[in-house]
């Protein structure tokens, strides 16, 4: 340990930790535009900056180590000037346009300016050039708005493992951006928007589809349902000034339902459908290689993230026989909804709009997926992140705070605690357990044990081995197997973890998700997102499972209802149809 | 290198050059650090960087497309335009610049008809500037490929080009 002295301050740290890391715990605040917690600094920005005694210049705090006895001051005059002329130069080249920024209120640059008390911007200079990358579905890029942080080059990556964006160029003409600053399209991305999700500014965020939206409410002769993620409920509230980690569910229906919505259901209720398909295809899985002894492709690995699916597509289409055949919730509740429920109420096929708020960018990719039109028209119309329904619910003049709570409609607005989990890393996988180990041993699991703690938390990587005894007599040749699982987070931890199954480590089930934590801090949840804030939402996402009377999915009884009235059994011709797809290889 | 004969010119096909490149791409496959070097191989068998041998850098070196575009665009050295045989750089470092760098740069503008980055028609010249070539007592100083140039005058220009205009002469007419 060391001890600096940060403003007068003595603080003690690990050598080696940063200036900016030691003025966090002694809860001094030195702002950054560039610096992504966990990751190799890059000390682009340089608003970080402060005096060390001794020093000839300002250091930046982000990648500089403190030393023994170093004196540091961050609030000098000198620092606050210089700070102050590094926001003034960044905001002479930038398009600032705030007024009808998608960032208004809500941008990282426009808050500092604030603070640091930017009155005039004293340098007159040539703008960054704009253009607008509109070429995939779920992204806009607009380079006038950069201001080069390259904390979506960080993000891309060190976490993702994608690499779609990194500097070109040099100097004042540098972009951050694909191959020779080409569009989106021409390079491999996954669509994650975990890029959209750490952009200080507007520069890249979610293409905007509240229009598309309020024009299908306003058209009288469309019938409109909504599904929400599980994640929105433990995120939406920060849109309006709520602490993270709080719980909005009821607010939120009352809110789709004022909004317009005809009908406001729950992915949850197809989550846990997925639960009953994906856990019965991995007990036939398991069968055929213990049973039968076929060849078949193990470990199976979750399909509920489409960036996940697009990054197997495009890195390791080698093992795409390996990720369960289930749709993700969302397209499953789009062709249930199509079909089951438009024939419930009546309803062609072609008066229905399924509309999705999705803490995620992907899904507005995933929803375009050709395989995605099993009702005959395309499944889900329009995907919404958190983000865009907080905006659509300001529009509306809602005071959402004051709202009333209300509940889901049925039937496919119902669901168990397991559906809940599916928000963060590890849910899905617990969720699964919970299911199969009561299908495979007939026995109830207790309530007050139904956590896998191995496989809860942050950490990138999570293995475990559950033995499994007491089985019924059709599922007895699982008695003694000991079942292998691994839940991983980001999509580097996923090429890892693929990595190891191809160096020979054995797994039976493999939970992936792209976001750090999972969907809870999605591309298209509320900014900013730190681990402080997941671990908050994803407390959340526990709570609203615990507080629920049904926590396994195949307690569910509209889930029962709808084997019985519509699919039959799990893995049955029409769950095939409607609920299964396939994958492709990309380049 | 082997050099492959077609139609009986000494110039190999670019095809024949991405093969090449793929045996040179085998053995740095496992280096860290491997991506400047091989860019500089590539440029010096094609003459520039095509967007064929990046890709297949990028994926035989396991680094994102955007990556290696990136280091590309960053370094004036590499170039994705086809580039004439001689590439004339022109020193404008300081001490150069001070002797009349800048002279000499205009006087070959003139002299090839060409801006600073293009080609001359005929794919014979390029004109580049560069930063200091490490050779400032000999300032001003041009390079054309790897020969050095030193205390050029402007008025020489047209005679030092002359040199090279006749060995692309001589070399059509064998």
């Amino acid at each position: 340990m060391i001890s600096v002295y940060i403003n007068n301050i003595k603080v003690e740290v690990e050598e080696g930790t940063t200036i900016l890391s030691a003025a966090q715990k002694a809860g001094i605040k030195i702002p950054t535009l560039c610096f992504v917690e966990g990751k190799t600094p890059q000390g682009a920005c340089r608003v970080c900056v402060v005096q060390v005694e001794g020093a000839k210049t300002l250091v930046a705090s982000c990648c500089t180590p403190a030393a023994d006895n170093m004196k540091i001051f961050t609030n000098t005059k000198r620092v606050r000037e210089a700070r102050r002329n590094v926001v003034e130069l960044l905001l002479s080249e930038h398009d600032g346009d705030c007024k009808t920024c998608d960032r208004n209120n809500d941008c990282e640059l426009q808050e500092l300016a604030r603070e640091l008390g930017i009155n005039t911007i004293s340098y007159q200079g040539e703008k960054t050039q704009k253009t607008i990358d509109n070429s995939t579905p779920a992204l806009t890029r607009d380079s006038g708005k950069c201001i080069k942080c390259r904390r979506c080059v960080t993000v891309c990556n060190e976490v993702q493992s994608v690499g779609s964006l990194f500097p070109q160029g040099r100097g004042f003409d540098t972009t951050i951006g694909p191959a020779f600053s080409r569009d989106l399209d021409s390079v491999v991305c996954v669509q994650c928007g975990q890029c959209a999700a750490i952009c200080p500014v507007g520069a890249i965020t979610e293409k905007n589809d509240i229009d598309e939206v309020w024009a299908a409410i306003d058209n009288p002769e469309k019938f409109v349902v909504v599904q929400t993620a599980p994640a929105i409920r433990a995120a939406l509230g920060e849109c309006f000034g709520y602490e993270p980690g709080t719980l909005v569910t009821g607010k939120m229906v009352t809110a789709l339902r004022q909004l317009g919505f005809d009908a406001v259901f729950d992915t949850n209720f197809t989550a846990d459908l997925t639960i009953m398909e994906e856990g019965t295809e991995l007990l036939m899985r398991l069968k055929k290689a213990l049973v039968d002894k076929q060849k078949v492709a193990l470990p199976q690995f979750t399909s509920c993230c489409p960036a996940w699916i697009k990054f197997a597509e495009h890195f390791y289409s080698d093992m795409l026989d390996n990720i369960s055949s289930c749709k993700s919730p969302q397209q499953m509740f789009g062709s249930v909804a199509k079909t089951y429920y438009a024939k419930k109420i009546g309803k062609k096929v072609e008066d229905m709009v399924v509309v999705s708020i999705m803490p995620c960018t992907a899904k507005k990719f995933e929803n375009q997926r050709w395989e995605m039109n099993d009702s005959g028209l395309r499944d889900v119309d329009y995907v919404l992140t958190t983000r865009e329904l907080g905006r659509m619910i300001m529009q509306a003049g809602m005071d959402f705070k004051s709202l009333p709570d209300g509940k889901m409609d049925s039937p496919l607005g119902m669901s168990s605690g397991a559906a809940d989990i599916f928000a963060n890393t590890g849910g899905v996988m617990e969720a699964a357990i919970r299911t199969a180990y009561e299908i495979v041993t007939g026995k109830e699991l207790p309530l007050d044990g139904l956590h896998v703690e191995p496989i809860m938390g942050l950490d990138g990587v999570k293995k475990a081995s559950l033995k499994i005894t007491g089985t019924l007599k059709e599922w007895s040749f699982l008695e003694g197997v000991e079942l292998k699982v691994a839940v991983v987070h980001t999509l580097s931890n996923a090429r890892k973890i693929i990595e190891a199954v191809k160096n020979g480590e054995v797994f039976h089930f493999i939970e992936v998700m792209s976001c750090p934590g999972g969907c809870i801090s999605g591309g298209g949840q509320p900014r900013f997102t730190d681990n402080s804030i997941r671990l908050k939402r994803i407390q959340a996402i526990y709570k609203e499972d615990e507080g629920k009377k049904i926590r396994k999915s195949h307690e569910n009884p509209e889930i029962k209802q709808i084997y019985k009235e519509f699919l039959g059994e799990p893995l049955s011709h029409k769950s095939h149809k409607l609920l299964h797809t396939k994958y492709t290889a990309r380049t | 290198m082997s050099e492959v004969q077609c139609c009986g010119c000494n110039e190999i096909s670019e095809e024949e050059m991405l093969k090449q490149l793929d045996n040179i791409l085998d053995d740095y496959q496992n280096t860290t650090g491997a991506l400047i070097p091989v860019l500089q191989i590539a440029q010096n068998m094609f003459g520039y960087l095509p967007e064929a041998a990046l890709k297949k850098i990028s994926v035989k070196l396991n680094k994102p497309f955007s990556e290696v575009a990136g280091v590309v665009g960053f370094y004036s050295f590499f170039s994705t335009e086809p580039r004439g045989k001689y590439l004339v750089r022109v020193c404008l470092g300081t001490a150069c610049y001070v002797r009349g760098g800048k002279e000499v740069l205009n006087a070959l503008k003139k002299e090839l008809k060409i801006d600073v980055g293009q080609t001359t028609e005929d794919r014979v010249f390029s004109l580049d500037i560069g930063r200091c070539f490490g050779a400032c007592g000999l300032a001003p100083v041009i390079m054309v490929n790897d020969d050095v140039h030193q205390r050029v005058k402007p008025v020489k220009i047209a005679e030092l080009m002359d040199i090279y205009r006749n060995k692309e002469n001589d070399n059509k007419k064998e």
